[in-house]
């Protein structure tokens, strides 16, 4: 389980002085660092003490206490817990937090989300600009006086939904009887709206200088209808002939409001939303937020539960890398053959899964303390046959397919390079933090369930490029096979829950971080509960929508064409980019 | 229609020209010819579009319909599956790929989410069912329907294409075929274009 760094470990106050207090709420760890001296703190943390990955950045709005907080989690990428520092700063218009941008350029996204849900400023952010809502949108939705249009309840379970035995719907409560508000005296007629002008003027911002022949730029929209975004992602790009001279992502196009959602379900209502995160990995999402309440709550789950979780767990990282191959090479024009294949196998494990939770995707699984039914004889049986007979069998197949095929070759290599320098700066992380050269695995580098146990590689490719990209799923889902190995073997008979199975659960006040190396990258949840039981605050760390903050950096200089598969090898869902 | 059906209509045949001749009506002919190749446009919005991919993939496989032709392009498409939530930012989006459609054109919403706004229906950035914008043939329930499912809505919709007279179809009729629906405007919240005079009286009141 992700520990951060104790208070006596480490002594920041020796450091800093007068800039640097411990949190000692009670619950809450880390460090409150005054709002003056946050850059120079964290330049601090990267160069002296070697916090060189800043992993999530959100903000916590406490309405009562009349504070905004923003909140780091940095590790080091040698491994080992992380540390937490925060950033407290009173609730007032405006709320302004300067920019850690220039110390970690991977919050660049972060913030900007930061700025779009919570209203915090950040000074110094050169492209400070809503990044899920459109501009123009009224309000701050995250803040906790902000109530969207079906507002009814602060808290679920909603209390009378049937008053006097009639069901009452939001809609009729709504005087527009739809799913809007409007401000006070708004007047469509007397108002212009151009929620794209921002995104235009800060691509024309990035335009460099011309040398040589003078040429026209061009600019282009691709998606967010377009077969190869995989999904409703939208890149904006200004092209010389068909270089990419400067490119924004656009998201929010799948922005359901999951936080604003989970911060009114209970805790365990939450767990189904989680599934539908990233939708190809329901049993990590699942795992991540589980580790994540259990950490509050102080329950661990009985061993059987723990090596279920994991044999669940990497049997969807190989259901997702397998996915992730197959479109990838959709991506490169090799349209749909390959993906079969892994389709296939993806479908097998789907059946899995269908048979200990009852749904092919949505899994809905875990349970704090466990997991939410056991595995049968027969399905264990058909795990087993799996892990030993077919999918080696077929990780091989796939791979003597695609590896040496000229095409994948003449377009995956030495195109998209991510350095290694730029994928630890931009916060990238999974597969493709590992395949530019860094061996940081969570499962290793700070491990979390009964990850210590087992005996795996991490996976690492030295290049950064598409081709390594590609590669390295290969890898993980050949150490994924040996996990699965180990794990049936050795799984333990016994309970699958610790404790009685509950519905409400009681989750005393404090915040917590869980966090796990899903198929993606690192998947993070940060928890606050102020002992009430719906969570306080409820942020994902989205590994797929923080991966996105390298693509501009990787993109700029090549074609258009090969900015397709370079997205295809970041190997992003759109459910978890905007959630 | 199967082919006994066809080449013995039970009307009177020339002996010579028996089993050779078939005598339909043209909206059966026609309908049946339709329906078999129904293309769908290659538009995944969230969870229910990697259903949808399983779909037309090798196990469900899509083809057996005639449909496995998956156009990216609005322009070529006949069927619209609205696969997952329709937020309110991707509205004027679909709203502009649907009016780019050709008639006849066809909607299918797919899962809770496009039907009704689904688990996310209270969400301050989510549209409650696709139908609030543009009109919808079949729904499919399910969070999201398993390919099963959807199969079943795809033949619902080929059940109406069967049963559609081409005389009195819309599109058929002289004048103006196309229905085109007004782009939704994203202001300070979604603004529906047919919903401007409401606003505007809301504000006075």
């Amino acid at each position: 389980m992700a520990t951060l760094a104790p208070t006596q470990t480490l002594d920041l106050t020796e450091r800093f002085p007068s800039a640097v207090t411990p949190d000692a709420r009670p619950g809450y760890s880390g460090w409150i660092v005054n709002s003056q001296n946050l850059v120079e703190f964290a330049a601090t943390l990267r160069d002296e003490f070697g916090y060189d990955y800043l992993s999530s950045v959100t903000g916590v709005d406490y309405l009562p206490e009349g504070r905004m907080e923003v909140v780091y989690h940095a590790f080091k990428t040698t491994g080992g817990p992380g540390v937490v520092f925060k950033v407290q700063v009173p609730r007032q218009d405006p709320v302004e937090v300067p920019s850690l941008i220039s110390v970690y350029p991977g919050v660049e996204l972060q913030e900007r989300e930061a700025w779009d849900l919570l209203g915090i400023k950040f000074v110094s952010h050169p492209d400070l600009r809503r990044v899920l809502m459109w501009e123009g949108f009224a309000g701050h939705p995250l803040r906790k006086d902000w109530k969207e249009p079906y507002f009814e309840e602060d808290v679920k379970p909603l209390k009378n939904r049937w008053p006097e035995g009639r069901i009452v719907q939001a809609e009729s409560k709504n005087p527009f009887g739809d799913n809007v508000a409007y401000p006070e005296g708004f007047d469509p007629d007397e108002s212009q709206f151009d929620p794209e002008k921002a995104l235009y003027d800060s691509l024309r911002k990035c335009q460099v200088e011309e040398v040589g022949l003078k040429s026209d730029h061009l600019l282009v929209n691709m998606g967010p209808h377009h077969p190869s975004t995989h999904g409703v992602f939208r890149m904006a790009v200004i092209l010389d002939g068909e270089t990419i001279v400067s490119l924004k992502p656009v998201m929010g196009y799948l922005h359901r409001n999951h936080e604003k959602i989970g911060e009114r379900n209970t805790f365990l209502m939450n767990m189904p939303y989680t599934d539908r995160l990233d939708y190809l990995t329901s049993m990590s999402n699942n795992f991540a937020y589980a580790l994540a309440v259990e950490k509050l709550m102080g329950v661990k789950p009985p061993e059987r539960a723990e090596y279920i979780r994991v044999i669940m767990a990497e049997l969807t990282r190989i259901a997702n890398h397998v996915w992730a191959v197959g479109f990838l090479l959709n991506d490169l024009g090799a349209y749909f053959t390959p993906m079969l294949y892994g389709q296939e196998e993806r479908e097998l494990i789907l059946d899995i899964f269908e048979a200990v939770a009852g749904s092919r995707m949505m899994c809905n699984y875990f349970r704090f303390g466990g997991v939410a039914r056991d595995v049968t004889d027969n399905v264990l049986q058909k795990i087993k046959d799996h892990a030993f007979e077919r999918l080696p069998r077929k990780v091989d197949e796939i791979e003597r397919l695609l590896a040496d095929n000229e095409i994948i070759r003449s377009r995956g290599i030495g195109q998209g390079i991510l350095t290694a320098e730029d994928a630890i700066r931009y916060s990238a992380a999974g597969p493709l933090l590992r395949a530019s050269g860094i061996p940081y695995d969570i499962r290793r580098a700070d491990p979390y369930s009964i990850y210590d146990r087992f005996e795996f590689d991490v996976a690492v490719r030295q290049n950064g490029d598409i081709y390594d990209r590609m590669m390295i799923r290969f890898d993980e889902m050949r150490q994924s096979i040996r996990i699965i190995q180990q794990a049936v073997r050795g799984l333990p008979k016994g309970e699958i829950q610790a404790g009685r199975p509950q519905y409400t659960v009681r989750v005393p006040a404090g915040e917590a971080y869980g966090r796990v190396e899903g198929p993606k990258g690192e998947l993070g949840f940060y928890i606050v509960s102020n002992g009430k039981p719906n969570p306080w605050r409820y942020h994902v760390r989205a590994p797929s929508f923080i991966n996105l903050t390298a693509f501009e950096p990787m993109s700029v200089g090549q074609k258009i064409a090969d900015v397709v598969a370079i997205l295809g090898s970041i190997d992003i869902v759109l459910g978890e980019v905007d959630r | 229609m199967d082919t006994n059906e066809l080449t013995s209509p039970g009307y009177e045949i020339p002996p010579e020209a028996q089993g050779t001749v078939a005598i339909t009506t043209i909206d059966r002919i026609y309908n049946w010819g339709r329906r078999a190749s129904v293309w769908p446009m290659m538009f995944g919005l969230a969870c229910c579009a990697i259903e949808m991919i399983c779909t037309a993939a090798s196990r469900f496989d899509l083809s057996r319909f005639g449909m496995e032709i998956m156009r990216p392009s609005p322009r070529q498409s006949d069927l619209m599956i609205v696969s997952g939530t329709v937020t309110k930012k991707m509205v004027p989006t679909i709203v502009r790929l649907y009016n780019q459609m050709p008639e006849p054109k066809y909607v299918l919403a797919m899962g809770a989410c496009a039907s009704g706004g689904g688990p996310f229906k209270e969400g301050y950035n989510v549209v409650s069912g696709i139908d609030k914008f543009i009109p919808v043939d079949v729904y499919v329930p399910g969070c999201p329907p398993t390919p099963q499912a959807l199969l079943n809505g795809l033949m619902k919709i080929q059940e109406k294409i069967t049963n559609e007279p081409t005389k009195t179809a819309r599109w058929y009729q002289k004048g103006e075929d196309q229905v085109s629906i007004p782009i939704p405007i994203l202001g300070p919240d979604l603004i529906d274009p047919r919903k401007i005079p409401q606003i505007k009286n809301h504000k006075g009141s």
